[in-house]
Protein backbone atom coordinates (compact mmCIF):
# COMPACT_ATOMS: atom_id res chain seq x y z
CA UNK A 1 0.00 0.00 0.00
CA UNK A 2 3.00 1.94 0.27
CA UNK A 3 5.35 3.78 -2.10
CA UNK A 4 9.21 1.91 -2.23
CA UNK A 5 10.03 6.03 -1.44
CA UNK A 6 7.39 5.62 1.92
CA UNK A 7 9.34 2.50 2.95
CA UNK A 8 12.63 3.66 2.44
CA UNK A 9 11.78 6.83 4.77
CA UNK A 10 10.17 5.19 6.96
CA UNK A 11 13.03 2.15 7.70
CA UNK A 12 16.07 4.46 7.17
CA UNK A 13 14.22 8.18 8.95
CA UNK A 14 16.68 10.82 7.93
CA UNK A 15 17.16 13.48 11.20
CA UNK A 16 16.12 11.39 13.59
CA UNK A 17 16.26 12.88 17.04
CA UNK A 18 16.70 15.99 18.51
CA UNK A 19 18.62 19.58 18.41
CA UNK A 20 20.03 20.87 22.33
CA UNK A 21 19.28 24.71 22.18
CA UNK A 22 16.85 24.92 19.08
CA UNK A 23 15.82 27.54 17.56
CA UNK A 24 12.36 26.86 16.83
CA UNK A 25 10.39 23.22 18.37
CA UNK A 26 6.89 22.67 17.05
CA UNK A 27 4.97 19.74 18.09
CA UNK A 28 2.12 19.05 16.96
CA UNK A 29 -1.21 16.45 16.66
CA UNK A 30 -2.07 14.55 19.68
CA UNK A 31 -1.88 11.05 20.96
CA UNK A 32 -5.76 10.75 21.01
CA UNK A 33 -5.66 10.81 16.97
CA UNK A 34 -2.33 8.55 16.92
CA UNK A 35 0.17 10.98 15.56
CA UNK A 36 2.61 13.36 17.06
CA UNK A 37 4.87 15.14 15.43
CA UNK A 38 7.77 17.24 16.90
CA UNK A 39 10.01 19.02 15.04
CA UNK A 40 13.34 21.05 15.65
CA UNK A 41 14.89 23.71 13.92
CA UNK A 42 18.38 25.46 14.13
CA UNK A 43 18.08 29.02 12.18
CA UNK A 44 21.45 31.09 11.34
CA UNK A 45 20.69 34.21 9.28
CA UNK A 46 17.39 33.15 8.06
CA UNK A 47 18.74 29.55 6.56
CA UNK A 48 17.88 26.29 8.61
CA UNK A 49 20.96 24.91 9.11
CA UNK A 50 19.46 21.94 10.89
CA UNK A 51 16.42 20.01 11.47
CA UNK A 52 15.56 16.75 13.81
CA UNK A 53 12.50 15.18 14.49
CA UNK A 54 11.03 13.16 16.74
CA UNK A 55 7.49 11.14 15.87
CA UNK A 56 4.76 8.89 17.28
CA UNK A 57 2.91 7.40 14.69
CA UNK A 58 2.19 5.48 11.77
CA UNK A 59 4.69 4.19 8.86
CA UNK A 60 3.27 7.16 6.71
CA UNK A 61 3.37 9.55 9.84
CA UNK A 62 7.00 9.15 10.04
CA UNK A 63 8.36 8.94 6.48
CA UNK A 64 6.10 12.56 6.51
CA UNK A 65 7.92 13.54 9.00
CA UNK A 66 11.60 12.77 7.56
CA UNK A 67 11.13 13.34 4.18
CA UNK A 68 9.53 17.44 5.25
CA UNK A 69 12.56 17.52 7.56
CA UNK A 70 14.74 16.79 4.26
CA UNK A 71 12.79 19.42 2.37
CA UNK A 72 13.17 21.99 4.51
CA UNK A 73 17.07 21.84 5.30
CA UNK A 74 19.13 24.07 4.48
CA UNK A 75 16.56 26.49 2.63
CA UNK A 76 15.46 30.01 3.96
CA UNK A 77 12.54 30.30 5.93
CA UNK A 78 10.66 31.96 3.41
CA UNK A 79 11.44 28.24 1.00
CA UNK A 80 10.67 26.47 4.13
CA UNK A 81 7.22 28.10 4.29
CA UNK A 82 6.20 26.83 0.93
CA UNK A 83 7.00 22.97 1.67
CA UNK A 84 3.14 22.35 1.51
CA UNK A 85 1.48 18.79 2.60
CA UNK A 86 0.97 18.39 -1.53
CA UNK A 87 4.79 18.68 -2.02
CA UNK A 88 5.86 16.06 1.04
CA UNK A 89 3.16 13.77 -0.51
CA UNK A 90 4.39 13.62 -4.03
CA UNK A 91 8.13 13.76 -3.19
CA UNK A 92 7.21 10.45 -1.16
CA UNK A 93 6.11 9.21 -4.56
CA UNK A 94 2.13 9.45 -3.40
CA UNK A 95 0.63 8.57 -0.13
CA UNK A 96 -2.74 6.15 0.27
CA UNK A 97 -5.83 8.96 0.45
CA UNK A 98 -6.45 7.64 4.15
CA UNK A 99 -2.47 8.93 4.92
CA UNK A 100 -2.97 11.95 3.36
CA UNK A 101 -3.66 13.96 6.81
CA UNK A 102 -0.38 12.64 7.92
CA UNK A 103 1.18 14.62 5.35
CA UNK A 104 -0.56 17.92 6.55
CA UNK A 105 0.76 17.33 10.23
CA UNK A 106 4.61 17.40 8.92
CA UNK A 107 3.55 20.89 6.98
CA UNK A 108 2.16 21.88 10.34
CA UNK A 109 5.33 20.72 12.30
CA UNK A 110 7.37 22.55 10.46
CA UNK A 111 5.24 26.04 10.37
CA UNK A 112 4.52 24.94 14.20
CA UNK A 113 8.69 25.51 15.00
CA UNK A 114 9.40 28.80 12.31
CA UNK A 115 6.47 30.03 14.53
CA UNK A 116 7.96 29.22 18.08
CA UNK A 117 11.48 30.77 16.33
CA UNK A 118 9.59 33.97 15.40
CA UNK A 119 7.93 34.35 18.96
CA UNK A 120 11.33 33.75 20.70
CA UNK A 121 12.89 36.17 18.38
CA UNK A 122 9.91 39.20 18.16
CA UNK A 123 9.92 38.68 14.44
CA UNK A 124 6.96 38.63 12.43
CA UNK A 125 6.35 36.07 9.58
CA UNK A 126 3.69 37.45 7.11
CA UNK A 127 2.74 33.72 6.11
CA UNK A 128 1.97 32.64 9.57
CA UNK A 129 -0.47 35.31 10.92
CA UNK A 130 -3.14 32.78 10.97
CA UNK A 131 -1.91 29.66 11.63
CA UNK A 132 -2.95 27.58 14.90
CA UNK A 133 -0.53 24.95 16.01
CA UNK A 134 -3.18 23.47 17.88
CA UNK A 135 -5.61 23.08 15.13
CA UNK A 136 -6.19 19.21 14.76
CA UNK A 137 -5.86 18.54 10.51
CA UNK A 138 -8.29 15.12 10.90
CA UNK A 139 -11.30 17.37 11.46
CA UNK A 140 -10.64 19.82 8.53
CA UNK B 1 10.89 -10.09 3.23
CA UNK B 2 9.52 -13.52 2.86
CA UNK B 3 6.90 -14.40 6.07
CA UNK B 4 9.56 -16.69 8.57
CA UNK B 5 6.93 -16.45 11.57
CA UNK B 6 3.44 -16.68 11.26
CA UNK B 7 1.49 -14.93 14.45
CA UNK B 8 -1.85 -14.63 13.20
CA UNK B 9 -3.34 -17.68 13.51
CA UNK B 10 -6.90 -15.86 14.30
CA UNK B 11 -6.85 -13.96 10.99
CA UNK B 12 -6.86 -17.09 9.43
CA UNK B 13 -4.76 -20.59 9.15
CA UNK B 14 -3.08 -23.01 6.70
CA UNK B 15 -5.14 -25.82 5.53
CA UNK B 16 -3.68 -28.74 6.85
CA UNK B 17 -2.62 -31.69 4.49
CA UNK B 18 -5.09 -34.28 5.39
CA UNK B 19 -8.18 -31.60 4.98
CA UNK B 20 -7.03 -30.57 1.41
CA UNK B 21 -6.23 -34.21 0.66
CA UNK B 22 -9.48 -35.23 1.52
CA UNK B 23 -11.46 -32.14 -0.25
CA UNK B 24 -9.41 -32.98 -3.80
CA UNK B 25 -11.27 -35.97 -4.84
CA UNK B 26 -14.46 -33.85 -4.82
CA UNK B 27 -13.37 -31.08 -7.42
CA UNK B 28 -11.90 -33.82 -9.88
CA UNK B 29 -13.78 -37.20 -9.84
CA UNK B 30 -16.52 -36.74 -7.55
CA UNK B 31 -17.75 -33.42 -8.84
CA UNK B 32 -21.56 -34.61 -8.94
CA UNK B 33 -23.92 -32.19 -7.83
CA UNK B 34 -25.74 -32.93 -4.78
CA UNK B 35 -29.13 -32.75 -5.96
CA UNK B 36 -28.88 -34.89 -8.80
CA UNK B 37 -30.41 -38.38 -9.11
CA UNK B 38 -27.33 -40.54 -10.48
CA UNK B 39 -24.86 -42.01 -8.43
CA UNK B 40 -22.05 -39.45 -8.95
CA UNK B 41 -24.42 -37.17 -7.26
CA UNK B 42 -25.79 -39.41 -5.01
CA UNK B 43 -22.61 -40.10 -4.02
CA UNK B 44 -21.87 -36.08 -3.12
CA UNK B 45 -25.17 -36.19 -0.96
CA UNK B 46 -23.94 -39.21 1.32
CA UNK B 47 -20.75 -37.30 1.61
CA UNK B 48 -22.49 -34.08 2.85
CA UNK B 49 -24.73 -35.91 4.88
CA UNK B 50 -21.48 -37.65 6.30
CA UNK B 51 -19.88 -34.34 6.68
CA UNK B 52 -22.47 -32.96 8.84
CA UNK B 53 -23.27 -36.02 10.84
CA UNK B 54 -19.01 -35.88 12.32
CA UNK B 55 -19.59 -32.05 12.77
CA UNK B 56 -22.99 -32.41 14.91
CA UNK B 57 -21.29 -35.31 16.68
CA UNK B 58 -18.40 -33.05 17.71
CA UNK B 59 -20.60 -30.64 19.17
CA UNK B 60 -23.62 -32.49 20.51
CA UNK B 61 -26.09 -31.72 18.13
CA UNK B 62 -28.53 -33.58 16.03
CA UNK B 63 -27.12 -33.27 11.98
CA UNK B 64 -30.49 -31.73 11.07
CA UNK B 65 -29.34 -28.78 13.38
CA UNK B 66 -26.05 -27.92 11.19
CA UNK B 67 -26.50 -25.49 8.34
CA UNK B 68 -23.83 -24.76 6.07
CA UNK B 69 -22.77 -21.18 4.86
CA UNK B 70 -20.07 -19.70 3.51
CA UNK B 71 -18.70 -18.92 6.30
CA UNK B 72 -18.72 -17.17 10.06
CA UNK B 73 -20.42 -13.73 9.13
CA UNK B 74 -23.15 -15.48 6.59
CA UNK B 75 -23.93 -17.62 9.62
CA UNK B 76 -24.30 -14.06 11.83
CA UNK B 77 -26.11 -12.55 9.42
CA UNK B 78 -28.55 -15.47 8.99
CA UNK B 79 -29.07 -15.63 12.52
CA UNK B 80 -29.61 -12.31 13.95
CA UNK B 81 -31.68 -11.27 10.91
CA UNK B 82 -33.63 -13.85 10.25
CA UNK B 83 -34.71 -14.30 13.98
CA UNK B 84 -35.27 -10.51 13.68
CA UNK B 85 -37.99 -11.09 10.91
CA UNK B 86 -39.08 -14.37 12.22
CA UNK B 87 -40.39 -13.00 15.64
CA UNK B 88 -40.83 -9.36 15.22
CA UNK B 89 -44.51 -10.07 15.92
CA UNK B 90 -43.61 -10.90 19.16
CA UNK B 91 -40.92 -8.32 20.47
CA UNK B 92 -38.40 -5.65 18.22
CA UNK B 93 -35.19 -5.71 20.89
CA UNK B 94 -31.94 -7.29 20.52
CA UNK B 95 -29.33 -7.64 23.09
CA UNK B 96 -25.50 -7.95 21.93
CA UNK B 97 -22.16 -6.74 23.53
CA UNK B 98 -20.02 -3.97 22.10
CA UNK B 99 -17.18 -6.34 21.57
CA UNK B 100 -18.71 -8.21 19.10
CA UNK B 101 -17.41 -8.90 15.33
CA UNK B 102 -18.73 -6.68 12.97
CA UNK B 103 -20.27 -8.94 11.44
CA UNK B 104 -22.58 -8.99 14.24
CA UNK B 105 -22.26 -5.13 14.91
CA UNK B 106 -23.00 -3.99 11.95
CA UNK B 107 -25.75 -6.37 11.49
CA UNK B 108 -27.47 -5.51 14.59
CA UNK B 109 -27.22 -1.58 13.32
CA UNK B 110 -28.93 -2.27 9.88
CA UNK B 111 -31.80 -4.00 12.08
CA UNK B 112 -31.94 -0.58 14.05
CA UNK B 113 -32.34 1.30 11.04
CA UNK B 114 -35.67 -0.91 9.65
CA UNK B 115 -37.49 -0.36 13.90
CA UNK B 116 -35.45 -2.82 16.06
CA UNK B 117 -33.73 -1.35 19.01
CA UNK B 118 -30.65 -2.77 19.95
CA UNK B 119 -28.78 -2.95 24.03
CA UNK B 120 -25.25 -3.10 23.21
CA UNK B 121 -24.02 -4.53 26.52
CA UNK B 122 -20.54 -3.29 28.44
CA UNK B 123 -17.67 -5.07 29.35
CA UNK B 124 -15.18 -4.63 32.38
CA UNK B 125 -11.50 -4.67 31.24
CA UNK B 126 -11.21 -7.77 30.85
CA UNK B 127 -13.69 -7.89 28.03
CA UNK B 128 -16.12 -9.70 30.13
CA UNK B 129 -20.07 -9.05 29.65
CA UNK B 130 -21.82 -8.54 33.11
CA UNK B 131 -24.52 -11.53 33.41
CA UNK B 132 -26.63 -8.55 35.65
CA UNK B 133 -26.44 -5.58 33.49
CA UNK B 134 -28.04 -8.66 30.81
CA UNK B 135 -30.39 -9.82 33.12
CA UNK B 136 -31.87 -6.22 33.66
CA UNK B 137 -31.61 -5.27 29.84
CA UNK B 138 -34.18 -8.05 29.15
CA UNK B 139 -37.54 -7.15 28.54
CA UNK B 140 -40.61 -8.74 26.89
CA UNK B 141 -39.79 -6.97 23.81
CA UNK B 142 -36.59 -9.04 24.20
CA UNK B 143 -36.48 -11.82 20.87
CA UNK B 144 -32.70 -12.44 20.73
CA UNK B 145 -29.31 -12.05 22.78
CA UNK B 146 -26.29 -12.52 20.68
CA UNK B 147 -22.81 -13.05 22.47
CA UNK B 148 -19.55 -14.31 20.87
CA UNK B 149 -18.28 -17.31 22.66
CA UNK B 150 -14.56 -16.03 22.79
CA UNK B 151 -13.30 -12.46 21.13
CA UNK B 152 -11.26 -12.33 18.02
CA UNK B 153 -9.23 -9.25 19.12
CA UNK B 154 -8.51 -9.62 22.93
CA UNK B 155 -9.18 -13.48 23.05
CA UNK B 156 -11.54 -13.20 26.35
CA UNK B 157 -13.89 -16.68 26.42
CA UNK B 158 -17.31 -15.05 27.71
CA UNK B 159 -19.43 -17.38 30.15
CA UNK B 160 -21.97 -18.80 27.62
CA UNK B 161 -23.01 -21.47 29.71
CA UNK B 162 -24.58 -18.97 32.20
CA UNK B 163 -25.38 -16.87 29.46
CA UNK B 164 -27.60 -19.04 27.89
CA UNK B 165 -29.09 -20.25 31.14
CA UNK B 166 -30.35 -16.81 31.37
CA UNK B 167 -31.78 -16.57 27.84
CA UNK B 168 -33.53 -19.72 28.70
CA UNK B 169 -34.98 -18.64 31.42
CA UNK B 170 -36.36 -15.38 29.99
CA UNK B 171 -37.58 -17.34 26.86
CA UNK B 172 -35.29 -15.84 24.62
CA UNK B 173 -32.99 -17.08 22.11
CA UNK B 174 -29.39 -17.06 22.48
CA UNK B 175 -26.90 -17.27 19.21
CA UNK B 176 -23.06 -17.08 19.83
CA UNK B 177 -20.62 -16.15 17.24
CA UNK B 178 -17.96 -19.17 18.09
CA UNK B 179 -15.76 -18.23 15.43
CA UNK B 180 -12.46 -18.58 17.52
CA UNK B 181 -13.71 -20.76 20.22
CA UNK B 182 -14.32 -23.57 17.52
CA UNK B 183 -11.09 -25.95 17.67
CA UNK B 184 -10.18 -24.29 20.90
CA UNK B 185 -12.50 -24.95 23.43
CA UNK B 186 -14.58 -28.11 24.12
CA UNK B 187 -18.21 -27.15 22.92
CA UNK B 188 -21.72 -29.24 23.80
CA UNK B 189 -24.25 -26.65 22.15
CA UNK B 190 -26.85 -28.66 24.53
CA UNK B 191 -24.67 -28.51 27.73
CA UNK B 192 -24.25 -24.59 27.00
CA UNK B 193 -27.64 -23.68 26.48
CA UNK B 194 -27.04 -22.68 23.14
CA UNK B 195 -30.06 -21.95 20.71
CA UNK B 196 -27.65 -20.79 17.62
CA UNK B 197 -23.85 -20.86 16.69
CA UNK B 198 -21.64 -19.65 13.86
CA UNK B 199 -18.70 -21.72 12.83
CA UNK B 200 -15.72 -21.27 10.10
CA UNK B 201 -13.45 -23.55 8.96
CA UNK B 202 -10.69 -21.40 7.73
CA UNK B 203 -9.48 -20.55 11.50
CA UNK B 204 -9.35 -24.39 12.43
CA UNK B 205 -6.90 -25.63 9.46
CA UNK B 206 -9.98 -25.92 6.95
CA UNK B 207 -10.22 -24.19 3.73
CA UNK B 208 -12.04 -20.14 3.20
CA UNK B 209 -15.85 -19.75 1.90
CA UNK B 210 -17.15 -22.48 4.26
CA UNK B 211 -18.71 -22.46 7.84
CA UNK B 212 -21.94 -23.24 9.23
CA UNK B 213 -24.38 -22.09 11.82
CA UNK B 214 -26.23 -24.70 13.97
CA UNK B 215 -29.77 -24.32 14.61
CA UNK B 216 -31.49 -25.73 17.71
CA UNK B 217 -34.36 -27.54 16.85
CA UNK B 218 -37.66 -25.67 17.64
CA UNK B 219 -35.89 -22.07 16.90
CA UNK B 220 -38.20 -20.14 14.94
CA UNK B 221 -35.90 -18.68 11.60
CA UNK B 222 -36.72 -17.23 8.56
CA UNK B 223 -34.87 -18.88 5.44
CA UNK B 224 -31.65 -17.06 4.79
CA UNK B 225 -31.11 -17.69 1.05
CA UNK B 226 -34.19 -18.41 -1.38
CA UNK B 227 -34.68 -20.50 -3.78
CA UNK B 228 -33.81 -24.75 -4.08
CA UNK B 229 -33.84 -26.95 -1.52
CA UNK B 230 -30.66 -27.14 0.19
CA UNK B 231 -30.13 -27.06 3.60
CA UNK B 232 -34.03 -28.60 4.64
CA UNK B 233 -35.08 -25.16 2.73
CA UNK B 234 -33.19 -22.62 4.99
CA UNK B 235 -30.10 -21.62 2.45
CA UNK B 236 -30.12 -22.61 -0.95
CA UNK B 237 -27.80 -22.91 -3.24
CA UNK B 238 -25.46 -25.94 -4.75
CA UNK B 239 -23.25 -26.99 -1.53
CA UNK B 240 -19.91 -26.23 -1.42
CA UNK B 241 -18.79 -29.89 -1.31
CA UNK B 242 -15.66 -30.34 -1.33
CA UNK B 243 -15.71 -27.28 1.43
CA UNK B 244 -17.82 -29.38 3.72
CA UNK B 245 -15.78 -32.07 3.23
CA UNK B 246 -12.46 -30.01 4.34
CA UNK B 247 -14.99 -28.81 7.02
CA UNK B 248 -15.60 -31.67 8.74
CA UNK B 249 -11.98 -32.79 8.51
CA UNK B 250 -10.47 -29.85 10.30
CA UNK B 251 -12.94 -30.33 12.90
CA UNK B 252 -12.54 -34.20 13.32
CA UNK B 253 -9.02 -32.96 13.82
CA UNK B 254 -9.07 -30.07 15.89
CA UNK B 255 -10.91 -32.21 18.64
CA UNK B 256 -9.08 -35.58 18.60
CA UNK B 257 -6.20 -33.96 19.87
CA UNK B 258 -7.77 -31.46 21.84
CA UNK B 259 -6.35 -31.33 25.30
CA UNK B 260 -2.64 -31.58 23.44
CA UNK B 261 -3.68 -28.45 21.22
CA UNK B 262 -5.04 -26.29 24.35
CA UNK B 263 -2.24 -27.64 26.47
CA UNK B 264 0.96 -26.32 23.79
CA UNK B 265 -0.29 -23.05 22.66
CA UNK B 266 -0.97 -22.36 26.50
CA UNK B 267 2.35 -22.85 27.37
CA UNK B 268 3.70 -21.20 24.79
CA UNK B 269 1.03 -18.15 24.92
CA UNK B 270 2.15 -18.08 28.41
CA UNK B 271 5.84 -17.74 27.70
CA UNK B 272 5.38 -15.17 25.60
CA UNK B 273 3.23 -13.29 27.03
CA UNK B 274 5.77 -13.24 30.18
CA UNK B 275 8.46 -12.74 27.94
CA UNK B 276 7.36 -9.58 26.43
CA UNK B 277 6.39 -8.62 30.09
CA UNK B 278 9.62 -8.91 31.68
CA UNK B 279 11.78 -7.60 28.63
CA UNK B 280 9.49 -4.56 27.53
CA UNK B 281 8.78 -1.75 29.82
CA UNK B 282 5.01 -0.18 29.62
CA UNK B 283 3.65 -3.11 28.15
CA UNK B 284 0.11 -4.55 29.19
CA UNK B 285 -1.77 -7.44 28.51
CA UNK B 286 -5.31 -7.23 26.68
CA UNK B 287 -7.97 -9.49 27.85
CA UNK B 288 -8.66 -11.93 30.61
CA UNK B 289 -5.61 -13.00 31.83
CA UNK B 290 -7.06 -16.60 32.91
CA UNK B 291 -10.42 -16.85 30.73
CA UNK B 292 -8.83 -16.62 27.49
CA UNK B 293 -8.12 -18.59 23.95
CA UNK B 294 -5.35 -20.08 23.53
CA UNK B 295 -3.31 -18.96 21.14
CA UNK B 296 -4.22 -15.33 21.92
CA UNK B 297 -1.66 -12.75 23.19
CA UNK B 298 -2.92 -9.46 23.03
CA UNK B 299 -1.16 -6.09 24.05
CA UNK B 300 -0.36 -2.81 24.19
CA UNK B 301 2.91 -1.27 23.78
CA UNK B 302 2.55 2.90 24.95
CA UNK B 303 4.18 5.12 22.83
CA UNK B 304 4.40 3.74 19.77
CA UNK B 305 2.10 3.14 17.14
CA UNK B 306 0.34 0.08 15.79
CA UNK B 307 0.82 0.20 12.16
CA UNK B 308 4.46 0.95 12.33
CA UNK B 309 5.20 -1.92 14.41
CA UNK B 310 3.34 -4.43 12.44
CA UNK B 311 5.29 -2.99 9.29
CA UNK B 312 8.36 -3.60 11.11
CA UNK B 313 8.06 -6.99 12.39
CA UNK B 314 6.90 -7.80 8.46
CA UNK B 315 10.65 -6.44 7.55
CA UNK B 316 11.23 -8.70 9.83
CA UNK B 317 9.45 -11.74 8.34
CA UNK B 318 6.62 -11.97 11.52
CA UNK B 319 2.83 -11.65 10.14
CA UNK B 320 1.09 -10.08 13.10
CA UNK B 321 -2.15 -8.01 13.45
CA UNK B 322 -2.93 -4.75 15.31
CA UNK B 323 -6.37 -2.90 16.33
CA UNK B 324 -4.75 0.87 16.24
CA UNK B 325 -6.73 3.22 13.84
CA UNK B 326 -3.79 3.58 11.22
CA UNK B 327 -5.15 -0.61 10.47
CA UNK B 328 -8.54 -0.15 11.00
CA UNK B 329 -8.70 2.00 7.82
CA UNK B 330 -10.63 4.51 10.80
CA UNK B 331 -9.70 7.37 12.71
CA UNK B 332 -10.56 5.12 16.08
CA UNK B 333 -8.54 2.37 16.88
CA UNK B 334 -10.76 -0.81 17.13
CA UNK B 335 -14.14 -0.68 19.25
CA UNK B 336 -13.27 -3.73 21.47
CA UNK B 337 -9.95 -1.95 23.11
CA UNK B 338 -12.44 1.17 23.36
CA UNK B 339 -14.84 -1.04 25.20
CA UNK B 340 -12.51 -2.48 27.33
CA UNK B 341 -11.63 0.93 28.94
CA UNK B 342 -8.24 2.11 26.70
CA UNK B 343 -7.62 5.47 26.36
CA UNK B 344 -6.90 6.29 22.05
CA UNK B 345 -3.04 7.08 22.95
CA UNK B 346 -2.85 3.51 24.38
CA UNK B 347 -4.58 1.44 21.84
CA UNK B 348 -3.24 3.22 18.93
CA UNK B 349 -0.37 0.75 20.36
CA UNK B 350 -1.91 -2.53 20.03
CA UNK B 351 -0.37 -5.91 18.75
CA UNK B 352 -2.38 -8.96 18.39
CA UNK B 353 -0.01 -12.10 18.39
CA UNK B 354 -1.68 -15.35 17.73
CA UNK B 355 -0.29 -18.63 18.09
CA UNK B 356 -1.50 -22.64 16.52
CA UNK B 357 -0.26 -25.46 15.37
CA UNK B 358 2.42 -24.75 13.38
CA UNK B 359 4.25 -22.59 16.39
CA UNK B 360 7.48 -23.38 17.81
CA UNK B 361 9.64 -22.04 21.10
CA UNK B 362 12.06 -20.83 18.24
CA UNK B 363 9.28 -18.89 16.96
CA UNK B 364 8.42 -17.49 19.99
CA UNK B 365 11.92 -16.29 21.00
CA UNK B 366 12.47 -14.91 17.11
CA UNK B 367 9.58 -12.60 17.86
CA UNK B 368 10.79 -11.71 21.40
CA UNK B 369 13.76 -10.90 20.02
CA UNK B 370 12.83 -8.88 16.97
CA UNK B 371 9.90 -6.87 19.18
CA UNK B 372 12.70 -5.63 21.74
CA UNK B 373 14.65 -4.19 18.98
CA UNK B 374 11.67 -2.89 17.11
CA UNK B 375 9.85 -1.26 20.08
CA UNK B 376 13.00 0.39 21.45
CA UNK B 377 13.88 1.50 17.89
CA UNK B 378 10.37 3.54 17.46
CA UNK B 379 10.54 4.62 21.46
CA UNK B 380 13.42 6.32 20.02
CA UNK B 381 11.92 8.69 17.77
CA UNK B 382 8.87 8.99 19.88
CA UNK B 383 8.28 12.25 21.51
CA UNK B 384 5.95 10.56 23.69
CA UNK B 385 8.57 8.26 24.87
CA UNK B 386 11.27 10.94 25.53
CA UNK B 387 8.65 12.62 27.80
CA UNK B 388 7.91 9.80 30.29
CA UNK B 389 12.00 9.14 30.29
CA UNK B 390 12.44 12.51 30.92
CA UNK B 391 15.02 12.83 28.53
Amino acid sequence: MYSEKVMDHFTNPRNVGEIKNADGIGEVGNPKCGDIMKMYLKIEDGVITDVKFKTFGCGAAIATSSMATELVKGKTIEEALKVTNKRVAEELGGLPSAKLHCSLLAEQAIKAALLDYAKKNNIEIEELKDFDPNEDPHHH
Amino acid sequence: MATKVYMDYAATTPVKKEVLDSMIPYYTEKYGNPSSVYSLGRESRKTIDESREKIANILGANPKEIYFTSGGSEADNWAIKAVAMANKDKGNHIITSKIEHHAVLHTCEYLEKHGFEVTYLDVDEYGMVDLEQLKKSITDKTILISIMFANNEIGTIQPIKEIGQIAREKGVYFHTDAVQAVGNVKIDVNELNIDMMSMSAHKIYGPKGIGALYIKKGVKIDPHIHGGAQERKRRAGTENVAGIVGFAKAMELAYENLEEHISKLTKLRDKLINDVKNKIDYVRLNGHPEKRLPGNASFCIEFIEGEALLLNLDMAGIAASSGSACTSGSLDPSHVLMAIGLPHEIAHGSLRLTLGDFTTEKDVDYVVEKLVEIVDRLRQMSPLYEKVKGV
